[in-house]
């Protein structure tokens, strides 16, 4: 899981020039190389097309404040498995920049967007370097490390008005709405809404194609953000012809709460619960992900039962996410609820579970460094397998059985939104989506974690990359998931479930980690840095429903307005994720 | 033919209705709705046709791990005075990740020492994040997480700080809703008092 120290040669394949330009990152706790800034886009480039370094994963910033400089950091995957080969490319704090690597992945528009937008590293070359997240009228780079935000009480918590001489303040009468925003300078705040979108509509122009032929007027359809079939808070603006979509970008960030600067002011426990709001249908795969990566750091592994207990969790969780995701994609085609109460009937059982073990039904906080937080309370383990032996398996195949083959179904999926395999791995997709599009990459295989290892099980793939498929995979997954369940709850061990005594302030040695999972919607990491403090100095969520949505403008062109919706459906993104 | 599949998807429809009046009739005079039995029979793995719980007129019980606000423990004295188990160490003020609670620690007046009782003990709810931190780690069992969820109100300024006063509840409240946990907790530290009497 570590960024793996390859030598030069090695990561370098045939390119003896590569050896030269890739230096090892030798700073105790890092892996990877360092890479200058001028040299980024070759490096990429011969890594992409001579050492099979084809999936960028992460692209996030890392701001050294002490230090005086700012790093880029990405990760990037070999499609056939293996470790993440870590580039880190350092440029001064003062005038941040790095050339744009989205004519080499495209997978790196967000990411790019998001670092310009939540840290300021300007990203030359980027053919629209738009805010994401935040408003034009947002002050500062909020991850920047000397920002505060409006309700400041110290850099890191615990704050000391807190004990021993509690100063009960709510913080929104200490410091009510007035001296409360900052507006950026030569920021005039009436008239804001029409400027922000022309540079969204500009930016739609741009990337559409000229018209040939006859010519016929373009509108743009702007759904959302208050839509019921945006799934939350979410806006696509779409530039239509006719009926037919020539371009179209989501505009994102309504449910914005900066989580990773909240992050950086927590301790490495306290963000385990924040974790359970991002993918709030599976807090569990988010705790999973985020303890793989401080246990990264820390150098520990939870025992026996505890692993068990953690697939169980989650491949749970999983079946859960997809009954969701079928179901709402129904409601996205027209049958308005019933298939989605049906996938919500078998969820609700899954959440009593949940809610027997972790206490919550969906904020489970389960999940701790070394372990979990407690055993199955009696008769849960009975429970699960009454459902992964019985009931599930039959209820999948009734879901199946009652909507597959469906002629609406069929009609309105097959051959829409189509992702070829190439172009899902450039754009970074993960998990269902580019699986789906033929690329049988799944990390539980490509490189396994915790125990998955041992179970049997094939990492579903569908060929044609459609909305169809889509849809087709969810079901697959859920029967591998069975599967996996099937022979953990028959495998589990007894024992302990947590590594050491449990504690709340954890030591965590200084370094990087990249912890990721193969969450239901894709690849989840979790990239640290630890100071040695107790806080993490970096804390940042790689989030694949955000990601995914890179490729949501290509798989929507040429389709018909009224499929947008469909083909967002089925990507499966779940806002608290996106916005972060 | 074409169609056919979307008469079999409505024939799917038609039979989980049926069902669910099935399972009424196969309850008639037993109560499917609204007793514990009828409950666990709508959340077991045989459940079948609608299960809806009709909340409010009935409640699914929840499960002891269930967690909500957190509440103080008192132990109640021979002459029913309070006692609370909190020291004010403020470790739960320390691992809260919404950083909701707050306390005033007690001193004593004449020598200005710090008493190991809390003064004040403030849990914003609004800001609780539910996630149970404190419970888990409080070296005293004094703060556990309590199973009351209905707590909507007109006023939440007002109603919503919750002070010690609101926060405390008796030990038997706990061993009410938490009987597992109560049972092992109390081995714990009987073994603990055995040992240290062993060795006196």
């Amino acid at each position: 899981m570590n960024a793996v120290a390859l030598s030069p040669a090695e990561a370098g394949g045939t390119s003896p020039r590569l050896a030269m330009l890739l230096s090892p990152d030798d700073r105790p706790g890092y892996g990877g190389y360092q890479v200058a800034a001028k040299d980024l886009v070759e490096v990429a480039r011969v890594l992409r097309d001579e050492s099979g370094y084809v999936y960028l994963s992460s692209v996030t910033g890392v701001d050294y404040l002490p230090q005086g400089r700012m790093e880029v950091v990405y990760h990037l995957y070999r499609i056939e498995g293996g470790g993440a080969l870590a580039l880190h490319v350092q440029v001064p704090r003062e005038s941040p920049s790095v050339p744009s690597l989205v004519g080499v992945f495209p997978g790196a528009e967000f990411q790019e967007r998001e670092a310009w937008d939540l840290l300021g590293i300007r990203f030359e070359g980027h053919p629209d370097l738009r805010r994401i997240l935040l408003w034009d009228g947002f002050a500062g780079y909020p991850l920047r490390k000397d920002w505060t935000e409006p309700y400041y009480e110290e850099d890191s918590k615990p704050y000391a008005s807190r004990w021993p001489k509690g100063d009960y303040r709510r913080s929104e009468d200490g410091n009510p709405f007035k001296g409360n925003v900052k507006y950026p300078p030569g920021f005039v705040l009436e008239g804001w809404t029409e400027e922000g979108d022309q540079s969204l509509y500009e930016a739609l122009e741009r990337g559409a194609p000229k018209s040939a032929g006859l010519a016929t007027e373009r509108l743009v359809v702007n759904l959302g953000p208050q839509h019921p079939s945006t799934h939350g808070i979410f806006r696509m603006a779409a530039l239509v012809e006719g009926e037919t979509i020539l371009d179209l970008k989501p505009a994102m960030g309504y449910l914005h709460r900066n989580h990773e600067k909240i992050g950086e002011r927590n301790t490495f426990l306290m963000n385990m619960p924040f974790t359970d709001r991002l993918d709030y249908i599976n807090s569990l795969s988010n705790n999973f992900g985020y303890a793989l990566a401080v246990e990264q750091l820390m150098a520990i592994r939870p025992p026996e039962r505890a692993e068990y207990i953690r697939v169980i969790m989650a491949e749970l969780a999983r079946i859960s996410n997809h009954l969701w995701a079928i179901g709402f994609l129904l409601n996205d085609l027209g049958a308005f609820f019933t298939p989605a109460l049906y996938a919500i009937e078998e969820r609700e059982l899954i959440l009593d579970v949940f809610e027997a073990t972790a206490g919550s039904r969906m904020m489970c906080n389960y999940f701790r460094f070394g372990g979990v937080a407690r055993d199955f309370p009696e008769g849960v383990l009975e429970r699960i397998r009454d459902l992964v032996i019985d009931r599930l398996p039959r209820k999948i195949d009734e879901l199946d059985s009652y909507l597959t083959q469906n002629e609406i179904i069929r009609a309105r999926t097959i051959g829409v939104g189509l992702l070829p395999a190439e172009k899902a791995v450039a754009f970074s997709t993960a998990g269902p989506v580019l699986r789906a599009s033929g690329v049988g990459y799944d990390i539980r295989k490509a490189e396994p974690y915790s125990i998955y290892d041992r179970f049997d099980f094939e990492a579903a793939v569908r060929p044609n990359g459609d909305t169809y498929d889509r849809y087709l995979i969810r079901l697959d997954e859920m029967r591998e998931s069975l599967r996996i369940l099937q022979q953990a709850v028959r495998d589990i061990p007894g024992g302990e479930i947590q590594f050491g005594k449990p504690q709340y302030q954890v030591r965590v040695p200084a370094g990087e980690a990249y912890g990721r999972v193969d969450g239901p919607k894709g690849e989840l990491g979790f990239y640290l840095v630890s100071n040695g403090k107790p806080n993490p100095w970096r804390y940042h969520v790689r989030a694949p429903s955000f990601i995914n949505l890179t490729a949501l403008s290509e798989m929507c062109r040429g389709n018909k307005i009224a499929d947008a919706v469909i083909i967002l459906g089925s990507i499966d993104i779940i806002l608290g994720e996106v916005d972060r | 033919m074409y169609g056919w599949e979307i008469v079999k998807g409505l024939g799917f429809t038609l039979r989980h209705m049926v069902d669910t009046y099935v399972e009424d009739i196969r309850w008639l005079g037993r109560g499917r709705y609204g007793t514990p039995q009828g409950l666990a029979s709508r959340s077991s793995k045989d459940a079948r046709g609608l299960f809806t719980i009709q909340y409010p007129e009935e409640k699914l019980p929840v499960p002891e791990e269930f967690r909500y606000i957190p509440f103080l423990v008192y132990e109640e004295g021979p002459g029913g005075q309070r006692l609370d188990r909190c020291t004010s160490c403020g470790i739960c003020a320390k691992v809260c990740p919404p950083q909701c609670i707050w306390i005033v620690r007690t001193t004593d007046p004449k020598s200005g020492r710090p008493v190991p009782t809390p003064a004040e003990f403030y849990v914003d709810v609004d800001t609780c994040m539910n996630c149970g931190l404190c419970a888990e780690y409080c070296p005293f069992d004094a703060i556990k997480m309590d199973h009351d969820y209905e707590m909507a109100s007109y006023n939440r300024a007002q109603t919503h700080v919750f002070n010690k006063e609101r926060l405390s509840k008796p030990l038997s409240h706990y061993a009410a809703i938490r009987p597992g946990n109560y049972a092992q907790e109390e081995a714990a530290r009987a073994e603990k008092e055995a040992r240290r009497a062993a060795k006196i």
